[in-house]
């Protein structure tokens, strides 16, 4: 007691302290020093975050964090986005929503990545929490317009209404309308995934108008062109702006409309849309290029040319999204004129194409990773590279932080050598020390492993398809990335051994997907067995795995760290390895 | 690998030894066989891919079959294949929607005009959608041998029976479509 006294503060000024720390990471470190800081900060923090939301349930959740504002979950793994996992897999946010809806009524935040969330969900927030001001659904599907409406015509303190690249149903463009002409509260909207429907254009007018601290609007596909200037005008503090289609004929009076519009955005950093573009209307945004920072032309079908007369107006430029079209002579000229290149990502025009349709090689790569100095992201598609290539982008640019490179046809060896590609990606994660995410592509043996298990102690996320020989590729891995947390693996010849061998390897991770791999059903019962905090998940769409011998592979299997046991809610083709005797255990 | 391990008995020892060294020599031999069997097995099992999953995934079914695709290659997210078209023919831009009520129906639906080459695809689309049989299309006297008839509001804001005027000058002139039943139905087309 008396030593309590001495060396301790009083909670408040405690809580007080704890107040400043933000990231997660600190805050659990906080948490661990002694049971009284755990039981502080777990009644003062308000932000969570939980990146498998199969790894801890609602209850274990609001059980330890009573006074939570802002939650973050995700929920089908990384490879769902390229239809690896069957549709019907799993993360429902509904549960979810049904108890924070009692525990948290002054819940603010809701930020979700990948998961289902259905029009009762939506509902059910804008009914729940009357001081909800964010929502940011990434990458989800499963609700509709009508799930909108509720949110706009309930939530009374919206700021943030972000509907990032999902899937909505779009029955209305009269969802926005709900927004009640009291409301004015808007900071972000980004309705750019919505379908082709109308979306009603006055109301939006009316809601953008009445909105004074609007900063980031993304518009959808349906809006026009010539009503951007409109919009513009009723927001030029506007910072982030995604246009709809940028397509009209051409008019004068259009134009430098459109072009006075823009100059008035004296904030303007970050733009996108740019869909179905016509090049004549590009410099109409030229006033304002030299501030932009952002630049996302992703879905923009404009000329190499075209390309390059925009970047060359965009000395400020740290982050861009691109399709091919813009070649390696546009990247060369993105190498000299944007310096401040901090995030590149290049997407392929023509995936499905049997021949490369432009002239997009490991040069256009090379001279970025040389002419701009503060590159550290990177996603490139490309046909063909070398070994060469990709040591002189590794010694360029040791500052790399995340490397995804995708060749188009797998198993593509170094084309001017034919080799395996081991040597390029072994010199990527031996220059860059701070290497936090790599994806691979190419002809790959078990050596790339070996570069990989030896020199990435950094690495948190590894993306492997169509490589290595054998299983010590994976062993490599497990056993030699120290700080993997994601390890997603599809078409690779691994097996049993590197998996069994490295079982205890996987409670340290957030999870590991392996699809079309040689990991048989026997050894996935055993590692569920013997790893009771694993839950070990098969996917097979062949039917019941014990119909077939142990030996035979699975299809799929996703294995990820859980304390609240295997979960309830899966599909008729997903079965998690068990003990036996867990159905004696206590949920 | 698989080989004719049995894990029926957890006397097994070598395969649960939970150990971070690399397999001693016994093992290293038996993966330099397997090395030759695996470097083949891969190709297999993507061949196997190709036919296995391209019926069952949709997704795929959309894509453009350039050459045999292999499931979620490359990766790239299908919101990004949907939403984008490079500009193949001069029609390009959004779509044409138009609102479709069925008599009966609690709720409409919409469709886009431009998705579809013909009234045949167009019909079979509405058949699908509201599942129920459209008749035979004849000028003479419409749609036969079913109780309902498609027909559609047209830009002066009459109702015209689908598949009267040619198929381009419908598209352009169609606002919205209606499915009739019953007596109003075959009183537009003819048939008894």
């Amino acid at each position: 007691m008396q030593k309590k006294m001495a060396y301790s503060f009083p909670d408040e000024v405690l809580e007080h302290v704890f107040s400043f720390i933000q990231s997660d990471k600190d805050r659990n470190a906080v948490s661990m020093v002694c049971k009284s800081w755990y039981e502080i900060e777990r009644w003062c923090r308000r932000k969570i975050f939980i990146g498998n939301c199969y790894a801890v349930s609602p209850r274990i959740m609001i059980r330890r964090f009573p006074e939570i504002r802002s939650v973050e979950l995700k929920g089908k793994p990384h490879f769902a986005d390229f239809n690896l996992v069957p549709e019907g897999w799993g993360g429902y946010i509904l549960p979810w929503i049904v108890e924070m809806a009692g525990a948290y009524p002054w819940l603010e935040e809701i930020r979700l990545k990948r998961m289902v969330v259905t029009d009762e969900s939506l509902e059910l927030i804008a009914k729940s929490f009357k001081n909800f001001k964010v929502l940011v659904l990434s990458f989800c599907e499963g609700f509709s317009t009508d799930g909108l409406a509720a949110i706009a015509a309930s939530c009374k303190n919206l700021k943030e209404l972000d509907l990032r690249e999902s899937e909505v149903d779009d029955l209305s463009g009269h969802w926005l309308s709900h927004f009640p002409e009291t409301y004015t509260s808007l900071v972000s909207l980004n309705i750019s995934c919505l379908g082709s429907d109308e979306v009603s254009f006055s109301a939006l007018e009316r809601l953008v108008g009445r909105c004074p601290n609007l900063r980031t609007l993304q518009l959808n596909r349906a809006v026009p062109l010539d009503k951007i200037a409109t919009i513009l005008r009723r927001a030029p503090q506007l910072v982030e702006f995604g246009t709809g289609t940028y397509a009209a004929e051409l008019r004068p009076d259009v134009f430098s409309n459109l072009a006075g519009a823009f100059s008035s955005c004296k904030e303007l950093r970050s733009l996108s849309g740019f869909w179905d573009v016509v090049p004549a209307y590009l410099p109409a945004i030229y006033s304002v290029c030299s501030r932009i920072s952002s630049l996302n032309l992703s879905y923009a079908t404009i000329q190499s040319h075209d390309l390059i007369k925009l970047v060359c107006h965009c000395p400020s430029l740290q982050r861009l999204l691109v399709l091919d079209y813009i070649e390696d002579s546009g990247l060369e000229a993105l190498a000299s004129s944007c310096k401040d290149l901090q995030e590149l990502r290049v997407f392929p025009s023509d995936p499905f194409g049997a021949e490369p349709n432009v002239s997009l090689t490991e040069q256009g790569l090379v001279a970025v990773s040389l002419g701009c100095p503060k590159l550290q992201s990177v996603l490139y598609f490309c046909h063909q590279m070398t070994n060469s290539a990709l040591v002189n982008i590794a010694q360029n640019r040791p500052n790399l932080t995340r490397f995804r490179l995708c060749i188009i046809a797998p198993r593509k060896p170094d084309y001017v050598t034919l080799e395996p590609l081991d040597v390029g990606f072994g010199a990527i994660v031996q220059h860059c020390k701070d290497l936090r995410r790599l994806s691979l592509s190419g002809l790959l043996t078990d050596r790339v492993f070996e570069y990989i298990g030896t020199y990435a102690k950094k690495l948190e996320m590894l993306s492997v398809a169509f490589a290595g020989d054998s299983d010590l590729g994976l062993h490599h891995v497990l056993s030699g990335c120290e700080s993997l947390r994601k390890l997603e693996i599809r078409d690779c010849s691994f097996g049993d051994k590197a998996l069994l061998a490295n079982a205890a390897k996987l409670e340290t991770m957030r999870s590991l997907w392996m699809s079309s791999c040689s990991v048989s059903f026997g050894a996935c019962k055993l590692l569920g067995q013997k790893m009771p905090r694993l839950n070990v998940e098969v996917i097979d769409e062949r039917g019941p795995p014990d119909s077939r011998p142990e030996s035979c592979p699975v299809e799929k299997l996703y294995i990820y760290r859980s304390v609240a046991g295997p979960r309830f809610d899966m599909p008729p083709f997903v079965w998690t390895m068990d003990d036996e005797d867990s159905a004696l255990r206590l949920s | 690998m698989e080989g004719s391990v049995a894990y029926e008995n957890d006397l097994n020892l070598k395969a649960t030894e939970l150990r971070l060294g690399l397999p001693g020599t016994d093992e290293r031999e038996e993966q330099s066989v397997s090395n030759v069997r695996n470097k083949k097995r891969p190709l297999q099992d993507a061949d196997e891919e190709f036919g296995a999953n391209g019926k069952s995934d949709a997704q795929n079914e959309t894509a453009p079959p350039a050459k045999a695709q292999i499931v979620g290659w490359p990766p790239i997210r299908s919101y990004r294949k949907n939403n984008f078209q490079p500009k193949k023919s001069e029609s390009d831009g959004p779509g044409i929607y138009v609102k479709v009520s069925m008599d009966g129906a609690p709720y409409l639906r919409k469709i886009d005009l431009k998705v579809y080459t013909g009234y045949a695809e167009l019909l079979q689309a509405l058949e699908n959608m509201f599942k129920f049989t459209i008749g035979e299309y004849s000028e003479r006297e419409g749609y036969k041998g079913s109780d309902y008839a498609p027909t559609y509001e047209d830009k002066d804001g009459d109702w015209m029976l689908v598949g009267d005027v040619p198929w381009d000058m419908f598209v352009t002139s169609c606002k919205r479509l209606r499915i009739m039943k019953g007596s109003e139905a075959r009183g537009l087309g003819g048939g008894v």
